[in-house]
This record gives structure tokens, C-alpha cells and sequence, in this order.
């Protein structure tokens, strides 16, 4: 199982130790966690609430896996996402690439980030002392996602 | 002739509904087509106009103006997304 959309949170460590489980060929594990901050555009932040698009955000994030797994020779690569209710500090996303190099998982594992960003169907809402208000998307997240397709 | 169509995050609140049967009109064969009929509702549904940063799925797959939208199928409409 490559990928996982849950509400409950994920322990880093044994997701990063489960990558080169019993695969003796890997010489580079990358990973990333993303978490919520406190602040946000100018406003604090006081949770803020994911919410998904249950079976294609699944399949989405599998696709773009797929494609990874395309571009670069990997031995293993996991996605987890959350949805739900988060505080400052939680951890929303974490990706973890295992392949024989650093460069490729480096790689895999910011590639998938991006596209992920952009095509994975989460929306974030924020808590504010101004009330709650939707994320809107950003224009640096497209253009992260398009530096890959000159490749 | 009927579609499930869903709304998601801002869309839905803009719409005021999470998602609807809908028996597809005559002349409403793509999802453009599907997007600017649900827009011609009026007030809240106004947020599906052409000019709205709005993304479609067909399928639960991304979608462009241009696919068709055949019996049975689930289209979605939401904002652009903001995970990660």
C-alpha cells in the first residue's frame, strides 16, 4: 500500500524505516512532512479543517506515484495524507521515496510534493480570529508543478 | 439520462449544495456545456461562470470544458485545490 488518505496522524520514523525494510538495493531514502503553521497571510491560524474528495483523491495521489515511478527507478515510495481537523504543529502530508541514489529520490520526492499541490483534490479551510475563511491556491504551487513538464 | 454532480469546499458553500441528481437538458453534452447551464441558475450558482478559476473532474479523473458528459457519470466541480 503506497498510499494512504486518513484523519489520523502518522509516525514518521517507522514510515521512513519501512522504505529500505528488507530491500537491500536502497542507498537513498528522501522524504518530506508538511505541517500546519500558526500563521497564515498575515493572520494567525488556529486549526484549520482538510477536506477531500473521497475515492478520487485516492486515485489521484496513485497516479501521480505511477508517474514518479515513470520518470525515476524506485524501490519504494509512500504517501500519506490527512483530512480533517488540524492544529499548529500537526503533520498534513508526509512522502517518502527509497531508491539507489540520493538524486532520484531528492527528486521523485519533490516532484510528487508538487504534484501533489496541484492535482490531489484537498481544500483547506482556516480558523482565524476574523473567522473562517477558505485557502485560496497559489500561483508559485503552479509553476512548481510546470518546471517538471519541460523535463 | 441523469448525472450525480458534486460541489466541493468554497464552491459548495457558494452553490449551497453538496451535490444533486441532475436529468441532463438537450444541448448539454460536454462538461463546458454542463458548467454554464448549472451557472445560468443565477445568484450563488453564478460562482460556475466562465471567468471563475473553477476545475472540473469527470469520473473522479481532472476534466477539460471539452469531455463529454454521458449517463450514469459523476462529475464534480471545485475550486483549485489546496493540499498538501
Amino acid at each position: 500500500m503506497s498510499v494512504s488518505v486518513q484523519e489520523s496522524d502518522f509516525d514518521v520514523g517507522a514510515e521512513i524505516a519501512a522504505l529500505s525494510e528488507d530491500r537491500r538495493e536502497v542507498g537513498a531514502v528522501a522524504s518530506f512532512v508538511g505541517l500546519v503553521r500558526d500563521i497564515s497571510e498575515g493572520s494567525t491560524v488556529a486549526a484549520m479543517t482538510l477536506e477531500h474528495y473521497p475515492g478520487m483523491t485516492e486515485q489521484a495521489l496513485e497516479e501521480i506515484v505511477a508517474e514518479a515511478r515513470s520518470r525515476w527507478s524506485l524501490h519504494a515510495v509512500r504517501v500519506i495524507h490527512r483530512y480533517g481537523r488540524l492544529e499548529p504543529g500537526d503533520r498534513i502530508v508526509f512522502v517518502g521515496v527509497a531508491g539507489a541514489h540520493r538524486g532520484e529520490s531528492f527528486a521523485a520526492c519533490e516532484f510528487i510534493m508538487d504534484y501533489l499541490k496541484t492535482r490531489a483534490p484537498f481544500w483547506k479551510k482556516e480558523e482565524t480570529p476574523d473567522g473562517a475563511r477558505w485557502v485560496d491556491a497559489r500561483d508559485s504551487d503552479d509553476s512548481a508543478a510546470q518546471r517538471w513538464e519541460t523535463r | 439520462m441523469t448525472v450525480r454532480i458534486l460541489y466541493f469546499a468554497a464552491l459548495r458553500d457558494a452553490v449551497g449544495c453538496a451535490q444533486e441528481s441532475f436529468t441532463l437538458p438537450s444541448g448539454v453534452s460536454t462538461v463546458g456545456e454542463l458548467r454554464t447551464f448549472l451557472a445560468d441558475r443565477g445568484e450563488g450558482w453564478r460562482a460556475l461562470e466562465e471567468g471563475r478559476n473553477v476545475r472540473a473532474a469527470r469520473n473522479q479523473r481532472m476534466a477539460a470544458p471539452s469531455d463529454p458528459v454521458m449517463p450514469g457519470d459523476e462529475i464534480a466541480f471545485f475550486p483549485p485545490v489546496t493540499g498538501g
